[in-house]
This record gives C-alpha cells, sequence and structure tokens, in this order.
C-alpha cells in the first residue's frame, strides 16, 4: 500500500455485504488515508456505492443488508458507535444535489439544529463558516433567506456540501458529486474538493476516470467478478495507477477497453 | 471491440514511425554511398529529401497531440503516445545527420584526403542496423531486443574512436588540409551520435512496456581509445 | 432511372395519403372524447339548473337564522348547518392525529412483510364499506357502548358503578372533579358520538391519501436528513411531515367534503330530524344538513318537499364548494416547487 506518509483514517478489514442472498461485496482490505482524497472507480454495479455507504452505515436504511468483517474509524470499529453519531462524524452528499425544501439558512443549519444548537449567534456563525468552505458565502450571502431549490445546479451541490461541513465531520463521503451537474461547475466543485482535504479526509466515487485521474491522490479500482460480486482489484497512487497499474485488468478498464 | 476508431489511430501513427524509420535508414545509407563516390547530385537529393523526412515527423507529431487532446489517452497508451513523440524527435534529428554527412560530401569535392572509408562504411552499417532492430523492438514492445541493441553501441564509439585518430593524425600531419579534415570529423562524428540515438529509442521502448525511465549506458564522451582492426 | 424515379414518386403519393387518413382517426377520437366531456358536464349542468330552479328563491335569511318548523315560510336548517359545522369540525380533529399517526406507522416504521401487506388489504377494504355498517359501528361502540353501561351489566355489578336509574343507565361524573370534563358514559345519541363515527367512517381514506402524501415525499431527502445524523423521529418530524402536509391536508379536507353529506350513518347512530335548539356541549343532541333535507323531502308539501329541500341542497353544496375550495387553496399555497 503507497498511502505510507498518511495515517489510516478509515481500515477495512475482509468486509463482505449481502442485499439478502446476493453478495455484493467479497473480501475488501484496503486503508484509506487521512487527509487524502481516495477515489473509488469501477464499472457499473461493482459496488462502488455500496463499499461508500458502509463506511457510514447507511446501507442499514435497507433491511435485507448483511456485513461481515471490519470497517474501523480512527481504529474503532463503527459498529461500536450509534448510527446517528457515526454520521456526524462521517458526513455524505449524494449523485443529485438533494437540498431541503427550505431557506439556504435553514438548510445549513439542520444540522447543528438536530444536534442540539439552538443558539441564533452561534448557528449563524456555523452557516457563514460552511458556506464560505463551500466556496458558497459570496454567491449566497445576501439572500439566505431563499429558497434551495431556487438555486442552479452546482450551487445547489455546493450547498449540500456546505451542509454536510456544517456538522463538523472528519470524513466526507461524495458518491459521484459532480455527475449531474455540467463541466464548470464540476471543475468547481474539484477545486473544492481539492481545497477541503486540508481539513477533511475525502472518499468519492466516480464513474468519470478523468474526474478521479484530476482530483484524487489515492485511487481504489473495483470490478464485478462473474457472480457480480463487488472486489478490489488494484489500490495505489493516482498518478502510478494511471500511468504504470500493475494489474492487466486496471489497465483495461482504465483504457477504456473493457469487455 | 472497444474504442476501435482509437486503436487504429494509434496503429497509424505506429505504422508512420516505422515509414519514416526506414526513410531514415535508406538516406543515410545513400549519404554514405554519396559520400564514398563523390556523388554530388546525389547529395544533392538526399539534402532535398530531408523536407520529408522533417514533414512526417511534423505529421506525426500533430497526430499524436491530437489523440492526447480527443481521447485522453492513460496507463500504456499515455505511454505509448508519449515515447513515440520523442521517437519521432529522434528520427528526425537522426535524418539531419544523413543530410549533414551529404552536405560534407558536398564540401570535401573533390579533394583528395585520405578517408577511413571502411571504418565509416561499417559504422553507418551498424547503426542503421541498430536503428531497424530498435524500431522492430519498439513496434512488438519487446524488452529483450531493446535491452540488448544498446551494447552494440560500444562498437560504433569504437569505430568512432579508430576514425577520430585517424583523422587527427591527417590534420597533424598535413595542416593545409585541416579544412577537409574538419570535414571528415562531422561526418564520423554524426555517425556515432546517429548510434547513440538508437540506443535512445531503445530506452524508450523500455519505458513503454515497464513504465520506467532507464538510461542504458552511453558513454560519447570518453577519451579516444585505441582499438585494433 | 424511370422506373426508379417512379417508384420514388409512387412512394412519396403513398405516405402522403396514409398521413390524411391517420389525422381523420386522430380526430375522430377527438370528438369522441370531447363528447364524453360534454356529456358529464351537461349532467352536472342539469342538476344544478334544476336545483336553482326549483330552490334559489327560498334562500333567505330564515333559512339560515330559523330552526324547522310546520309553517315553511318560517322553517329555517340553523341547527342542522351548527350541527353539520361541528360534527366536521370534531371529525377533523379526530381523524387527524390518528389517521396521520396510522399512516406514518405503515409507511416509516413498519416492516414489509405478510402481516403488513393484510393489513393494507384490510384498511382499502375498510375505505370501501357502506357508510351505513359505520353508523351501526358507531351505535353499538360509541353510542351503547355494548351496553356495559347500563344498570344490569356485568361491569356495573363488578365495580358497582352508580348509573343512571333508568333501564338504559348511563355513567355521569366530572373529571378530576373539573365541572368542564363532565363525562358521560355511553355516548349516546350526541355530538361526539356522531362526530366519532364520522372518523370511523373517514379514518380509511385519511390514512390512504396520508400515506401517498407520505409516500411522494422524495426519498433523498430522507437520505440527506440520515446521512446528516439525525434519528428517525427528527426525520419524520422536521422533513417529511412538513413536506407530506400539504398533500395530508387536502386528503383530509376531500374527506371532510364527502362526510358532511351522509346521512345514513349518522341516522343510525341517533342523530335527530327535528332538533330545535343549538348544541351546547359535544354531549347534546344534533342534526345535520343532509339529514334536515332528507326530512323535508318526506313531508308532503310542496314548499317543503321541493323548494326547501333544494335550497337546503343549494346550501350544502355551497358549503362543499367552500371546503373543496380552501383545498385547492392550501395545496397551492404550501406546495413545494421541487
Amino acid at each position: 500500500m503507497e498511502q505510507n506518509n498518511f495515517r489510516t483514517k478509515i481500515g477495512v478489514q475482509n468486509f463482505n455485504l449481502h442485499y439478502g442472498e446476493f453478495q455484493a461485496l467479497r473480501d475488501v482490505n484496503i486503508s484509506i488515508p487521512e487527509n487524502q482524497i481516495t477515489s473509488i472507480i469501477g464499472p457499473s454495479g461493482c459496488g462502488k456505492s455500496t463499499f461508500l455507504r458502509s463506511f457510514n452505515r447507511m446501507n442499514e436504511l435497507i433491511p435485507t443488508v448483511k456485513t461481515k468483517g471490519e470497517i474501523t474509524l480512527d481504529k474503532i470499529n463503527i459498529n461500536e458507535l450509534d448510527p446517528v453519531e457515526l454520521r456526524k462524524i462521517v458526513g455524505m452528499v449524494f449523485q443529485r444535489p438533494n437540498p431541503f425544501p427550505k431557506s439556504i439558512f435553514d438548510n445549513i443549519a439542520f444540522g447543528p439544529r438536530i444536534h442540539g444548537v439552538k443558539n441564533k449567534e452561534v448557528l449563524s456563525g456555523i452557516v457563514e463558516k460552511s458556506l464560505r468552505q463551500a466556496a458558497l458565502w459570496d454567491e449566497v450571502k445576501d439572500n439566505l433567506n431563499k429558497s434551495g431549490l431556487a438555486l442552479s445546479g452546482g450551487q445547489q451541490q455546493r450547498l449540500c456540501i456546505a451542509r454536510a461541513l456544517a456538522v463538523e465531520p472528519e470524513v466526507i463521503l461524495m458518491d459521484e458529486p459532480a455527475s449531474a451537474l455540467d463541466p464548470v461547475a464540476t471543475l468547481k466543485i474539484e477545486d473544492l474538493i481539492q481545497q477541503l482535504k486540508e481539513k477533511y479526509t475525502i472518499v468519492i466515487v466516480t464513474h468519470n476516470m478523468q474526474q478521479a485521474a484530476r482530483a484524487s491522490d489515492f485511487t481504489l479500482f473495483f470490478n464485478m467478478a462473474e457472480d457480480r460480486a463487488g472486489y478490489l482489484v488494484e489500490s495505489g497512487n493516482t498518478v502510478k495507477i494511471f500511468t504504470n497499474p500493475k494489474k492487466e485488468l486496471t489497465e483495461q478498464y482504465i483504457s477504456g477497453r473493457f469487455g | 471491440m472497444a474504442r476501435d476508431l482509437y486503436n487504429r489511430k494509434i496503429q497509424q501513427i505506429k505504422d508512420e514511425i516505422l515509414l519514416l524509420g526506414s526513410m531514415v535508414e535508406q538516406a543515410t545509407l545513400d549519404s554514405v554511398t554519396a559520400f564514398k563516390h563523390r556523388d554530388l547530385d546525389a547529395a544533392r537529393t538526399i539534402i532535398e529529401d530531408d523536407q520529408a523526412i522533417n514533414d512526417k515527423r511534423f505529421a506525426i507529431e500533430n497526430a499524436i497531440m491530437i489523440l492526447f487532446a480527443t481521447q485522453q489517452p492513460l496507463a500504456h497508451d499515455l505511454r505509448l503516445l508519449s515515447a513515440m513523440l520523442l521517437i519521432s524527435n529522434e528520427l528526425e534529428r537522426m535524418g539531419d545527420y544523413a543530410k549533414g554527412v551529404a552536405h560534407n560530401a558536398i564540401r570535401l569535392g573533390i579533394s583528395d584526403i585520405p578517408v577511413p572509408i571502411r571504418d565509416i562504411e561499417k559504422m553507418a552499417e551498424l547503426g542503421v542496423s541498430m536503428l531497424h532492430r530498435s524500431l522492430s523492438a519498439f513496434v512488438n514492445e519487446s524488452m529483450e531486443v531493446a535491452a540488448k541493441i544498446p551494447e552494440e553501441d560500444d562498437l560504433v564509439d569504437g569505430l568512432f574512436n579508430k576514425s577520430y585518430r585517424s583523422i587527427v593524425n591527417v590534420m597533424v600531419s598535413n595542416p593545409t588540409m585541416i579544412d577537409d579534415a574538419s570535414f571528415l570529423l562531422w561526418v564520423v562524428h554524426n555517425l556515432e551520435r546517429f548510434a547513440d540515438r538508437t540506443v535512445n529509442i531503445c530506452e524508450r521502448t523500455l519505458f513503454i512496456v515497464s513504465g520506467e525511465m532507464m538510461e542504458m549506458d552511453v558513454s560519447d564522451d570518453e577519451l579516444p581509445e585505441e582499438v585494433d582492426e | 432511372m424511370i422506373a426508379k424515379e417512379m417508384e420514388i414518386k409512387t412512394k412519396a403519393t403513398e405516405m402522403r395519403s396514409n398521413l390524411v387518413r391517420r389525422k381523420r382517426i386522430g380526430n375522430f377520437f377527438l370528438i369522441l372524447l370531447i363528447i364524453a366531456t360534454l356529456i358529464g358536464l351537461l349532467m352536472l349542468l342539469i342538476l344544478i339548473i334544476d336545483i336553482a330552479i326549483k330552490g334559489a328563491d327560498w334562500i333567505s335569511p330564515q333559512l339560515f337564522t330559523n330552526y324547522h318548523s310546520r309553517k315553511p315560510e318560517k322553517a329555517g336548517m340553523k341547527s342542522a348547518i351548527v350541527g353539520s359545522v361541528i360534527v366536521m369540525g370534531l371529525t377533523g380533529l379526530f381523524s387527524f392525529p390518528i389517521g396521520v399517526g396510522a399512516a406514518l406507522y405503515l409507511e416509516e416504521y413498519s416492516k414489509k412483510n405478510a402481516l403488513t401487506r393484510f393489513i393494507n388489504i384490510n384498511i382499502n377494504n375498510l375505505a370501501g364499506v357502506p357508510s351505513i355498517v359505520y353508523g351501526m359501528l358507531g351505535l353499538v361502540v360509541f353510542g351503547r357502548m355494548f351496553g356495559v353501561f347500563s344498570a344490569d351489566s356485568w361491569l356495573v355489578s363488578t365495580f358497582n358503578l352508580p348509573v343512571g336509574e333508568t333501564a338504559l343507565g348511563g355513567l355521569e361524573f366530572d373529571l378530576f372533579g373539573l365541572s368542564f370534563l363532565h363525562l358521560k358514559f355511553p355516548f349516546g345519541r350526541s355530538l361526539l358520538a356522531g362526530a366519532l363515527t364520522m372518523t370511523l367512517l373517514i379514518l380509511p381514506v385519511v390514512i390512504i391519501s396520508s400515506r401517498e402524501a407520505i409516500r411522494a415525499v422524495p426519498n433523498s431527502i430522507r437520505l440527506a436528513s440520515y446521512g446528516l445524523g439525525a434519528t428517525k423521529w427528527q426525520t419524520i418530524s422536521r422533513q417529511v411531515l412538513p413536506i407530506a402536509m400539504p398533500g395530508i391536508l387536502t386528503g383530509i379536507i376531500l374527506a371532510l367534503s364527502r362526510a358532511i353529506g351522509e346521512t345514513a350513518p349518522l341516522i343510525i347512530m341517533g342523530a335527530f330530524t327535528y332538533v330545535p335548539f343549538l348544541p351546547e356541549s359535544v354531549w347534546d343532541q344534533f342534526t345535520v344538513m343532509p339529514i334536515q333535507i332528507y326530512n323535508w323531502i318526506t313531508l308532503p308539501q310542496e314548499d317543503y318537499r321541493i323548494h326547501l329541500a333544494a335550497a337546503g341542497i343549494l346550501v350544502l353544496l355551497a358549503v362543499l364548494l367552500s371546503f373543496n375550495a380552501i383545498a385547492v387553496f392550501l395545496r397551492k399555497k404550501l406546495e413545494i416547487k421541487w
């Protein structure tokens, strides 16, 4: 594993996941480095999003899910934490921007409020800080009461990022965060992610090879086995994976010569 | 098969490289022949034909740039295309060496300076043979072959040193022939550099396959050694 | 050459003639659809015009200020209007928490297994049960309370309850000694019993429409909420419910607007036809508009049977329209533009 200079933020040991009878992930072993951007790439259906959602236990919202193996956050098994607590530490941004049908202010204040923050001034401070971190403050600062839905697609996604930042997580999970956005908005998001990695550990699932190459430090390549279970083929520094991967399968996928 | 058009374009560029290589090989052999027989017309033709070599080099570069922009090559493809950029550059320079030999053939004209023609012919043969096999190794991505060819550069270097010695001796003993002798020096220098560049091509081939840049030991700054014929 | 040209020409004319035929068929069906719509509209117009002709002249202040009287000129439906309003108000009050609560449980909490499927089927079936059955249910459960408060019941003898002297018995007392919490068991023929009966009637519909409204909340909102570390209840109370509320409210208002016209269940559970007073508490007897109208229709005099009844129907229709207008207004006002 080549993230030798970085502490492990999330450790995955022999992780397996089943939806009922169907195995979605098989024997995944990997360490996610702290304060780096890790991208997960692979063909459709190989379990990338399922894997991502395992980090904040969102898979548990589906009743038939069973897991085996261990995922640790800072060496603590995440199954020992209350999922509600875990999700405060491990935040998530989804593929299609999903702001709440509330004002921009209320969208961002929602997180802190449910965790007990009531003071109006404190909330205002959090809202401003989060919007600044998400590079959205200047565009909306005069209009915090505007509905979150009235923003453009790219702005909405940055709003969702600000919303996730407001609860002060340590890890941010992003599931194809720019796939619903136009190219300009996409690049803005990628720039934002680069800035965020200073303070946060970021894991992003993407089906866009160039995005993974541009925007990440560490890359995981997943593939789908014959029985449709997802498994980790190769992992390593992004530059290495994209200029000289070790596995033939990785080479084929990256060069677009799959199947 | 996925990316059909892309694959065909890459193959086309490879073919063009081979074509460029054979143009260079031919030009080199022809220039030495023209030099040997002091065939000034042939020499002029070679000089004119160098334009075709330059044009082809630019065409190859252009095609590669287009692929970079439109196809976003990665991994092996990326290494291959960037290596071909450099190989076409090397080949163009080697074409210039052949042109240089032809130039010097014209400059020497009807001079009667003693010429180590056997060594010069041998250097050209070796160089062209090395080029030919380097390009084969490149096309077949054969690491074994590409790794062995650089050793032959030592032979060429040896011949260079020998020729250099004898030409310097002529300069020393016949100062009136210094100009002509310096033209001779250029000729053997070009052929020695020709062989060096084939080594570069082999390095690029190794890079394409392994992803690592390795310097094959090439000493062109060593003191001339006495080599027995 | 010429053959090719001819081939192309014939192909072109073939296609063109096909086009004309296709358009004709389209127009034909368009006309059929318009006729279908017009038939419906026509029926509605005939109904309204007929009623209006018969009753419009009889809409006067008396209709609203007087009780029923033997003289048609003096007859009004004051008690019926007030009764309807109070019954609907109470019905809404009761059915909202129960209906929405059940819908929330079924949609957000319950696991999808055979038992829940069974419950779902039964709720859907209940929505189709004839309203008169609800009337009987109301009578037994709320009106008479299975007779447990009659003088000779097992409950009374076991606990020695101080019931009234008549055979019906009945228990009356002040809860916690507070006079305004005066309770009467069983509920008898009171507004309370009527409202509860109507609650049962519209509950299946409220549950079904509330479930639809809750289901219509995009799941991405829930995911976003959970992703921020919200508990299930926080997600439901702060995101799902507010978003579903317009739909839920619309559903209840529409259910109420249907219930306001129900006659049979209230007659069965004991609403009166002649109520010459306004109810002062939920324990009082009452009547509602459809019952008053029905009563008038059964009287021999033309003034009652045709004119006052029509006037009453117009008032009922007006109330119905305003309910629906409120529903539409609320829906528009609270709707979320995604």
